[in-house]
This record gives structure tokens, C-alpha cells and sequence, in this order.
């Protein structure tokens, strides 16, 4: 019998294995997800004969999975694709909360004396998973607007976060030192709940991706270290290739971020307080604006038009507006390209999730290598809602917070439409020069109704 | 060391090397997909969950395994419908392509 089930459970860890190898390539990714979702049936199917059911214990079991695919099933369905992020940061929380739960269980399971080797990972799944857990219910918050999105910040707070975890090592060596103390685990569970939202509270809106592929490579391991605990090979298997392939996925994007991740973690980028300043100079210098109708006229009678799409785009949800200003374009002949880049939108590839879902079609959306040298040649760059990743500074001003990071050459076009809600500088807090510039007219307004008075615009014209 | 931690051991840091392995090239536009999709696999914490809730007696574990599945189930289904629902947009673009002159505004 327990062959049986520790072969379903190499079957499993096998097939999570591959369904992580299609997810990494466009054609196969589809099929990946649903590969690793039958590794997911049989390790729970593989599981249930293994185990001794109290009464109460199979009532909570159906209480739990009902209730739980019930939530996970609406709310992933319900959620709008803009609020995606913030759905795998909620999602991923309640993980690493269900990893910490597991192992206080188990903590508590163990009685006075429990062996080194089992409660070591108890405590480590219960710190890492509670931090897990805090640390993305915050990253939802900030994602989904519930507070705001740009780092808080205060003094002595690397001191105050390093003292929080010194207490949490201490509890946890108390714990495992003199586990005789009933429900020392709670002290160590607080504790590890408060650094987590310490740790994410100083972290901006616009690095979030980064914090929650973080916290996602921690969930695992907390899985991972309760499959030590619980001497099951599936959970240390699957917690771990999520550990590790996290891990990596966080670098890679930090690395298109052109930032490296202790920056992002420990930078809290908007701190170097430019905002203040920004705003000041933006005042006293002068910028053009322009109205629908030029700027329309202007783009209908263009040959080529760029669009830049970021953030502001995502969070107007004007896609579908973007995708229909594009149309009219094509119709009178401008041919029409999106210049994507690397961490457009909400997280790297994100626009890229957005744009298909308007419809857009696929040769039409340009990585940014691909793109960059079209720009001079574009007689239009339709800049709208992105800010930071079209700042020539990161290419010539080597003081500047962004210097180094790759960018959209939009400067180089003939004509620069730069569409945004205001003159507020973007996450990384620093004026961008392309809007002072003499090719530039600026467009305020909300992404989603700009772009339809341009359509308008487009068609009297 | 007993042999059974042993073989934990092993298994543990052979998987470190698979999960690095198994996802070095992946473009920037799979990155979130990659990202939910291994969020969801994080979610067989649900085999954990429901091995302390089965033999749960005491309120405490009662209620610490209701809570535990509960949220290991809503990580799993979660994870895994709204992975489909991102990777659905890209696979949709082709079929899509023909109707879409028609759905814009006259």
C-alpha cells in the first residue's frame, strides 16, 4: 500500500516537473498548467487511503474543500485581468498560511519532546509561512488599492525589521530548545506575521511583482520544510521545485527591471525623495498640451504610430480603447505596432496578457529589442500611461535612480504623444525629460477616456 | 542521521537543481503565467493539510485543520483556474483574429 502511494507520488512530482517545462515555452504553457493540475489530483488522490479519519475530522475536510474551491474558483473567475496580480498575491498568502497552520498541527502533535530533525522544519515552515502569508495579504493591499502603493517608509526601519527577525530567530531557538512551553509557537507566529508586513510596507506598488514572486518562492519552501516534518515526499518535492524555480524567476525579473533584488527589497526606490522636487520643477517649467482634435488629426494622417502601453494603461483597463484607436488607425492605412516593454503593465508580461485579451493581433505587439530602431523611423509614439520605462535619463544621467535600466526609445520618434493623468512622476519618482522635450505634446487625462476622444478624433478627421 | 532523513536530504536538493533547471529560458511574457503556475503547485500543502486534519479530536486541531484546508484548497483552485484564465488570452489570439475587424465599432 505505501508503495502504491509513494510511486503515485513520484507520478506526481514528476508530472509537476513537466508541467513547469511547458509553462516555460508559449506553445506548450496551456497544457503545462493542466499537467501539473492531474499531478495535483493524484498526490491528493494517492494521500486519502493512507490516512485514518476521525468523524470530525472528515466533516472539516468537506467543510474545508468546498468552502476553499468555492472561494478559489469565483474569485479566480470573478477577477478582472488587470487584477491579476494582486489575485497570485492572495492566493499565494493563503498558501503559505495553510504551510504555517500545517506545522503548528504538527508542532503541536509532537507533545513535550520532539525530535531536532522534525521540529527544526516545523519552526521554519512556521515563520517562513506566516511571513508568506502577512507579506502578500499587504502586496494585495497595495495592488487592490486598499492602502497606498507607495512605500512607507520611516527611520530606523532596516533597524526595527532587523530586530524583528533577530526576536523571531530567538523564539524559534527557544522553541525548539524548550518545547515544553505550550503555545510558544504563537509568540513566534506573531512575530514572523508583523515582519511580514514590515517587510513589504516599504516596498512601492510598481516593485510588487518582484515581492510577490519572492513571497511565492517562500511559500514553497515552507512546504517544502513541512514535508520534512510530515515525512511526506510529495510535499517536499513540489514545495521545493517551487522554492527554487521562484527563486530564479525573482532574479529574472528583477533582472528586467535592470535592478537587482536586494535594491528592490532594501532600496525603497521612491525614497530618494526627487517626488517633492520632481513636482516643484514641473511647475516651473513649461510643457505643451494638446486637445483631441490635433492630436487626432496628427495621428491620422501619420504613417507609422507606435504605441507605448504601461501601467496607467492597466489601470484604466482602456486595452480594449487602445486596441480600437489602433483599428481606426489601420483602416485609413497607419500601420500600427506596440512597443512592449519587459515590465509593462503590472508584471513582466502582463501587458502582454492584457493586449490578448483586447484582441490585439499578435505581430503587432513588439518586444522591446525588436522595436527599439523603429522608433525613428515612427512618425508617432503614443506614449500611454507608461512614465518611467520611456525616461531617456536612464540612459544619460548615470546619478538617476533608473540609470542602467533598459528603455523604450520613444524619444526618437518624429512626434511623442505622451498621455497621462497628470504631471506626477512615476514609481520611480523622478522627472522624465521626454515630456519637457520639444517634440513632445502632453495629453492629460484618464488613459481610457483620452483614448476614445482621440478615436473620435481619428474619425472626423 | 536516520536513513529517512537521508533520503529527504537527497530529494530536496535534487529538486533545487530541477526547479532551476527546468525554467532557466523562459521568456518575459510567461513570467506571470510561470509565476501563478507555481503558485498553484505550492498548493499540494493541501495533502499536508488534510494529513493533521483527518485525525483531528481536539477543538484546537479541529479548528487549526478546518482553517488549514480550507486555505490550502482555496491556494490550489485558485492557483490553477487562474492560471488557465491567463494562458486562455494567448492561446485565444488566433482564432480570434478573424472576427475581430467585425467586433470593432463601425
Amino acid at each position: 500500500m505505501t508503495t502504491l502511494i509513494a510511486l503515485a507520488y513520484l507520478v506526481a512530482a514528476v508530472l509537476f516537473i513537466l508541467g513547469l517545462k511547458q509553462l516555460s515555452s508559449p506553445k506548450g504553457a496551456r497544457n503545462g498548467n493542466f499537467t501539473a493540475a492531474v499531478g495535483m489530483v493524484i498526490a491528493l488522490g494517492a494521500t486519502i487511503p493512507l490516512l485514518h479519519f476521525t468523524r470530525a475530522g472528515l466533516t472539516i475536510i468537506a467543510i474545508g474543500v468546498v468552502i476553499g474551491a468555492l472561494i478559489g474558483s469565483i474569485g479566480a473567475r470573478m477577477v478582472k485581468m488587470t487584477a491579476i496580480p494582486q489575485m497570485v498575491a492572495l492566493f499565494n498568502g493563503v498558501g503559505g498560511g495553510a504551510a504555517a497552520l500545517v506545522a503548528v498541527a504538527e508542532l503541536l502533535g509532537f507533545g513535550t519532546h520532539p525530535a531536532f530533525s522534525e521540529a527544526l522544519p516545523s519552526v521554519f515552515s512556521i515563520v517562513i509561512g506566516s511571513i508568506s502569508f502577512a507579506g502578500s495579504m499587504v502586496a494585495f493591499a497595495k495592488l487592490q488599492e486598499l492602502m497606498t502603493g507607495t512605500p512607507i517608509t520611516y527611520p530606523g526601519q532596516q533597524v526595527v525589521n532587523g530586530l524583528l527577525a533577530a526576536a523571531i530567530i530567538g523564539f524559534g531557538v527557544a522553541v525548539l530548545a524548550i518545547a515544553s512551553i505550550p503555545f510558544s509557537f504563537i509568540a513566534l507566529m506573531l512575530l514572523a506575521l508583523i515582519l511580514g508586513v514590515a517587510f513589504v510596507l516599504p516596498i512601492g506598488g510598481a516593485d510588487m511583482p518582484v515581492v510577490i514572486s519572492l513571497l511565492n518562492a517562500f511559500t514553497g519552501l515552507a512546504v517544502a520544510a513541512s514535508g520534512f516534518t510530515l515525512n511526506n515526499f510529495a510535499l517536499i518535492v513540489a514545495g521545493t521545485l517551487v522554492g527554487a524555480s521562484g527563486s530564479l524567476l525573482t532574479k529574472l525579473m528583477s533582472d528586467a527591471m535592470g535592478r537587482s533584488l536586494a535594491n528592490v527589497l532594501f532600496g525603497a526606490f521612491g525614497q530618494v525623495h526627487a517626488g517633492a522636487t520632481a513636482a516643484a520643477s514641473g511647475q516651473a517649467r513649461s510643457v505643451r498640451s494638446g486637445n483631441a482634435e490635433d492630436l487626432g488629426t496628427l495621428l491620422a494622417y501619420s504613417q507609422r504610430v507606435i504605441i507605448v502601453p504601461g501601467y496607467g494603461l492597466a489601470v484604466a483597463q482602456a486595452q480594449h480603447a487602445a486596441r480600437e484607436l489602433a483599428d481606426v488607425l489601420e483602416k485609413r492605412g497607419v500601420e500600427v505596432s506596440y512597443a512592449i516593454h519587459p515590465v509593462a503593465g503590472r508584471m513582466p508580461g502582463h501587458m502582454n496578457v492584457l493586449l490578448a485579451e483586447a484582441n490585439v493581433p499578435y505581430e503587432q505587439l513588439k518586444e522591446m529589442d525588436q522595436i527599439n530602431d523603429e522608433f525613428k523611423n515612427a512618425d508617432v509614439a503614443l506614449i500611454v500611461g507608461a512614465n518611467d520605462v520611456v525616461n531617456p535619463a536612464a540612459r544619460s544621467t548615470p546619478g538617476s535612480p533608473i540609470y542602467g535600466m533598459p528603455i523604450l526609445n520613444a524619444d526618437e520618434a518624429k512626434n511623442v504623444i505622451f498621455m497621462k493623468r497628470s504631471m506626477r512622476p512615476g514609481f520611480a519618482g523622478i522627472d522624465n525629460e521626454l515630456m519637457f522635450g520639444p517634440k513632445t505634446v502632453m495629453f492629460f487625462g484618464d488613459a481610457k477616456d483620452s483614448l476614445t476622444k482621440l478615436v473620435a478624433a481619428v474619425k472626423a478627421a | 542521521m536516520t536513513n529517512e532523513l537521508l533520503n529527504e536530504l537527497t530529494f530536496f536538493v535534487l529538486a533545487v537543481f530541477v526547479g532551476i533547471e527546468v525554467i532557466s529560458k523562459v521568456p518575459t511574457i510567461l513570467h506571470t503565467p510561470l509565476m501563478s503556475g507555481t503558485n498553484a503547485i505550492h498548493g499540494i500543502i493541501l495533502v499536508g493539510a488534510i494529513v493533521i486534519a483527518a485525525g483531528a479530536h481536539t477543538p484546537v486541531t479541529i479548528a487549526l485543520g478546518l482553517v488549514a484546508v480550507t486555505l490550502a484548497t482555496t491556494n490550489v483552485v485558485g492557483g490553477f483556474v487562474v492560471t488557465d484564465r491567463m494562458l486562455e488570452m494567448f492561446k485565444g489570439r488566433q482564432p480570434a483574429k478573424p472576427k475581430a475587424p467585425e467586433a470593432a465599432k463601425q
